[in-house]
């Protein structure tokens, strides 16, 4: 008893000891006062090499440790690129297929190749790193390790000796080649082996080293030339592409084009290194304002300053709104402010808006689950912050993605499919009957604007207004877009030859299959909405649920009749969406992103003119014709462009929602003393429950106890 | 027992091999390695040639169980099923699709799957235990009326009920301990302390009815009323006599549990971000990641064959009766 006694006084002391002042700070005490900035992820980032990375969530990371060419400004709407590790943003020069230059206006059909030369920033140095650490003669000091070396080596900080140099042009040429590498499998592979000269070749001159080379050997690429980059001294670098390409800019700001040091590559090539995990995939090395110091995607993933930053300043130039609200006070101060990001993993969504409520997040999103505990709605519809929230100081930032979810019909298919007057006729009625305004109202909180077509706001090309609504489902009725009548999409549907949703001809109901991934308990209720938003137009919805795998099998081999997909802008400009409705992007026929397998001649002739035309009045003309036709032709139901809510405490300023650039770290500041003080006032702990559950404890004991005594001083044991 | 020991474990062989060819079979019923190539490369860009080489370099491009093309033995090995299986009993599981180590992987959330399972069991065994023979002690009381009826409720409730309330009362509301988290070393104690009280409370109900039906049953015996007619006390026949005769039944149910005490608790660790083994065959399910199923399993496997074989073990530890010459 006396033992339990001591242990049970000895535990809230044990808790002030480890805790110091807030018990239930999950932090380590050494972090106390820290400028870190705190923040959560929920899926792993699979990929942080830069040549696979491609998804939202990695980007958290890799944007903030490699610096590509270019970037895009931190304020400026619309997204406008500005350099990052070059010099300047570098201007396409246009050559013919007999090499004479070409104006930068030339149409696209008369150029043959765009050379663009990128100058780098001299003295930029990459992050500290053992791949770089030298020997007493100047060689690298962990280029060759055995196993008995690497023996008490588990993560990259166990590496007693590291090291940097200055970054050149090599470092981009190299990680361009590995685009090509049979090993890396680069996402872009495919794309840009049609667009960089010379990278198709490479690729097949990789993969055949590969095959004759011993499994997990080291290639040096620098072995192997690459026809459409060149080196022109340290600095300078000149890509070659096929034909003009004005978007390859906005590959340049992404971490596919960052440099890649070829020490690097060698050092993680080693025998042993990949069965502990070191691997460039793991462990980046870049020249970014950060370097990724501590790695346990399971747990935690801590970012910290590069010592070797080269130095940047925050931007003096915004919008109106960003002046007045006080984002331009930083103006010309250096980056990063902050010294230290740690993203821990929070699978589940309570815990997650409980640490932020905490004050142990400086920002969180909202989930469904908290929706009405965060924001509400005005009597005008606007969005507005609790109390409760704005009692705590919590700000809300919104922001509409550059994304689209769409409802797409399959044009080879017999019934919905075809682009006969009949046919466009019935999509169109179907996309009326589908109340996108209440699908956003009922299953996500109103955060969504409806889509008027492929562009969404932001991407050039979009319109606001009478002007930039879809007239085939919306009328413009005192100042707004008002969707069409069920009256009017049962017209349609009549003239599309479907009466009262049966066949004219053969009296027969017309039944739709949708295919998709759905179908769970979660989807149940979304589905049921969907199927009376059919049953609105006496249409029959048959729900076809299957698994992912199958689903995009279906999409492949052009089996589905009506399907749901969405696209994440990679960058801002419309071509990246309507070239989803190219027909030679079909799935079918070509393989492509064209899931509805639509093909209009028109629309295929003016996509080929307007993307790779500057954006011009004339693109804008050609983009409203092309939106136009997809309307009338309706392969989609225009769905909705989400948007994204972002709640930040008081103390974390600087914070502007951007939806391509994800480099935004070094932005960000944080009020430190303010949030201990927050912190503190939010976690005080309540011990009143220790003395209730010794109270409660006695209370069952000492009447237990009784009664065992009594027991045991009775004079039988009781009857069984 | 040695000879016993030698027999279990070689009987544990075509065990593994069923569990394995069983395993290999499910999966691929439902997944391609086309499939799996798509999901790995991911679904923006991805041609076909990329899906090609992602398999031919990871040997998916190889028939699934027998090779036509191939001779002799090569029929048989030069398989997806031999390629990827084989090792596993060299104790090698490769690498996940991702590229990264899975006995890396698995060596690292071993440890805080542990950390969070032995305190979990040894508390739970420890508490429940301990009120069943308080129960049983005042059997037929109405200490023991609601005790059972508090145990009935206890069991009745959902466990993710328990860490969600756990978490809003004890962190969010009282502010005593983190609501999530994890760290390593001896900083964790003061993560582990809500997830293990949640553990044993949540676990209390039903195994403290379970262990008091088994003393309940030990005390109706002849022995434990000889006990009593030579005048022993009620707690030396508890402690001296029931407990260690109830410890057959209990020992079946608990020892072999053990090994899996290493695979770690889905709801628990996920909502207390603690990073064990848990969720680790969940999510290469959802990933699709065949590498990481196969061993999981193969590791589940082996690891309740060995529960099995403690549990007969212990047997003859408290049954002096039960001996494995034979």
């Amino acid at each position: 008893m006396s033992f339990l006694r001591s242990c049970f006084c000895l535990l809230p002391l044990a808790f002030l000891a480890a805790c110091g002042a807030e018990w239930n700070d999950p932090y380590p005490a050494t972090e106390r006062g820290g400028n870190i900035l705190y923040s959560a992820f929920t899926e792993r980032p699979r990929h942080l090499d830069p040549a696979q990375s491609y998804t939202e969530d990695e980007g958290v990371f890799t944007a903030q440790i490699y610096e590509p060419p270019l970037q895009y400004h931190y304020l400026k709407r619309p997204y406008t690129l500005i350099p990052g590790s070059a010099e300047v943003v570098p201007v396409a020069r246009l050559f013919d297929a007999a090499g004479r230059e070409l104006p930068a206006n030339a149409p696209a059909e008369a150029v043959a190749r765009s050379v663009y030369e990128i100058r780098i920033k001299p003295g930029i140095r990459f992050q500290p790193h053992p791949a770089f650490a030298l020997d007493a003669v100047g060689q690298p000091r962990y280029a060759a390790l055995d196993a008995q070396q690497l023996a008490g080596i588990e993560r990259l900080a166990d590496f007693p000796e590291t090291g940097t140099r200055e970054l050149t042009a090599d470092d981009f040429i190299y990680e361009i080649k590995r685009l090509a590498h049979p090993r890396v499998h680069s996402p872009i592979f495919g794309m840009m082996a049609e667009r960089i000269v010379g990278l198709k070749d490479l690729g097949a001159r990789l993969a055949a080293a590969t095959a004759a080379a011993p499994a997990g050997s080291w290639l040096d690429l620098d072995r192997f030339p690459l026809a459409g980059v060149e080196k022109l001294d340290r600095y300078r670098y000149r890509i070659t592409i096929e034909g003009k390409y004005p978007q390859f800019l906005y590959w340049l700001a992404m971490p596919f084009f960052a440099p890649v040091p070829r020490e690097a590559d060698r050092f993680y090539s080693q025998p042993g290194m990949a069965a502990k995990n070191l691997t460039l995939d793991w462990y980046p090395v870049g020249t970014g304002p950060y370097y990724l110091s501590e790695n346990n995607p399971n747990s935690r993933m801590v970012l910290s300053r590069n010592p070797n930053f080269h130095g940047e300043t925050f931007p003096c130039e915004g919008t109106p709104a960003d002046a007045a609200s006080g984002l331009l006070a930083d103006c010309g101060k250096p980056l990063p402010f902050i010294d230290q990001a740690v993203f821990t993993r929070e699978k589940e969504g309570i815990p997650y808006w409980n640490k932020f409520l905490q004050g142990y997040y400086d920002a969180s999103g909202i989930s469904s689950d908290s929706f009405d505990q965060a924001v509400r709605f005005s009597g005008g519809g606007e969005v507005q912050l609790t109390d409760d929230m704005r009692d705590k100081g919590i700000r809300l930032l919104t922001s509409v993605r550059a994304s689209l979810f769409y409802m797409g019909f399959n044009l080879l298919d017999p019934v919905v499919g075809g682009l006969s007057e009949r046919n466009r006729k019935l999509r169109q009625a179907i996309s009326i009957a589908i109340d996108q305004e209440e699908f956003i109202s009922i299953f996500m909180n109103g955060r969504g604007v409806p889509a008027m077509g492929p562009l969404p706001p932001g991407i050039f090309g979009y319109e606001e207004g009478l002007a930039g609504i879809n007239p085939v489902v919306y009328d413009w009725i005192d100042g707004k877009a008002r969707r069409k009548s069920v009256a009017e999409a049962k017209r349609l549907l009549a003239e599309a030859g479907f009466p009262n949703g049966r066949d004219a001809k053969t009296g027969e109901p017309l039944v739709v299959n949708l295919d998709t991934t759905g179908g769970g308990m979660g989807d149940k209720s979304n589905l049921d909405w969907l199927t009376r938003q059919f049953a609105k137009i006496d249409v029959q919805l048959v729900v076809r649920a299957t698994d992912f795998n199958r689903f995009q099998e279906k999409l492949r081999k052009g089996a589905v009749q009506i399907y749901y997909l969405g696209w994440n802008a990679d960058y801002p400009d419309p071509e990246n969406f309507l070239f989803l409705l190219n027909g030679r992007e079909g799935r079918l026929a070509h393989g492509g992103e064209n899931s509805s397998n639509y093909a209009n001649p028109e629309f295929d002739r003016l996509f080929e003119q307007m993307k790779n035309r500057d954006s011009d009045a004339e693109r804008l003309a050609m983009i409203r014709r092309m939106v136009s036709l997809v309307r009338q032709d309706a392969p989609w139901v225009f769905g909705f462009h989400p948007k994204s809510y972002t709640l930040s405490h008081a103390w974390l300023l600087n914070r502007k929602p951007s939806e391509v650039g994800n480099n935004t770290l070094k932005y960000q500041r944080i009020d430190v003393a303010e949030r201990a003080r927050r912190r503190h006032e939010w976690n005080r702990p309540v011990l009143w429950p220790f003395a209730l559950g010794a109270a409660a404890l006695a209370a069952l004991l000492l009447p237990a106890w009784g009664a065992y005594r009594r027991r045991e001083r009775g004079t039988s044991a009781p009857q069984e | 027992m040695l000879a016993y020991i030698l027999r279990r474990l070689l009987y544990a062989v075509p065990i593994l091999i069923g569990v394995n060819v069983i395993t290999f079979a499910l999966f691929f019923i439902v997944n391609t390695p086309d499939d799996m190539a798509r999901m790995q490369l991911g679904v923006k860009r991805v041609t076909a040639e990329a899906v090609a080489a992602w398999k031919s370099e990871r040997g998916y491009d190889k028939p699934l169980f027998v090779n036509t093309a191939a001779t002799g033995t090569g029929r048989v090995t030069d398989t997806i099923f031999f390629t990827q299986s084989a090792r596993m009993f060299a104790g090698d599981f490769g690498r996940a699709e991702d590229g990264r180590d899975i006995g890396h992987e698995i060596q690292s959330r071993m440890g805080p799957s542990l950390a969070i399972a032995v305190p979990t069991f040894v508390l739970g065994l420890l508490a429940s235990i301990s009120l069943a023979l308080l129960l049983a002690f005042f059997r037929a009381t109405a200490l023991d009326f609601w005790g059972v009826v508090l145990c009935v409720a206890a069991m009745s409730v959902s466990g993710l009920f328990y860490i969600i309330g756990g978490q809003f009362l004890i962190s969010k509301v009282w502010k005593l301990v983190p609501i999530s988290g994890y760290a390593g070393g001896l900083d964790a104690w003061k993560f582990l302390l809500l997830p293990v009280f949640i553990g044993v409370v949540s676990g209390l109900g039903a195994s403290t009815r379970w262990y008091r039906t088994i003393f309940l049953e030990e005390i109706g015996k002849d022995y434990v009323r000889t006990a009593r007619a030579k005048g022993l006390p009620e707690t030396l026949i508890l402690f001296r006599h029931v407990l260690r005769n109830a410890m057959i039944p209990i020992l079946t149910g608990v020892v072999a549990v053990i090994p899996l005490l290493f695979m770690g608790s889905l709801l628990t660790e996920s909502f207390f971000g603690i990073p064990g083994l848990g969720s680790y065959t969940i999510d290469a399910i959802n990933s699709q990641d065949f590498a990481v199923v196969r061993a999981m399993v193969f590791i589940g496997s082996a690891l309740y064959i060995v529960g099995l074989l403690l549990t007969d073990l212990s047997y003859a530890l408290v049954d002096p009766r039960i001996r494995f010459d034979r």
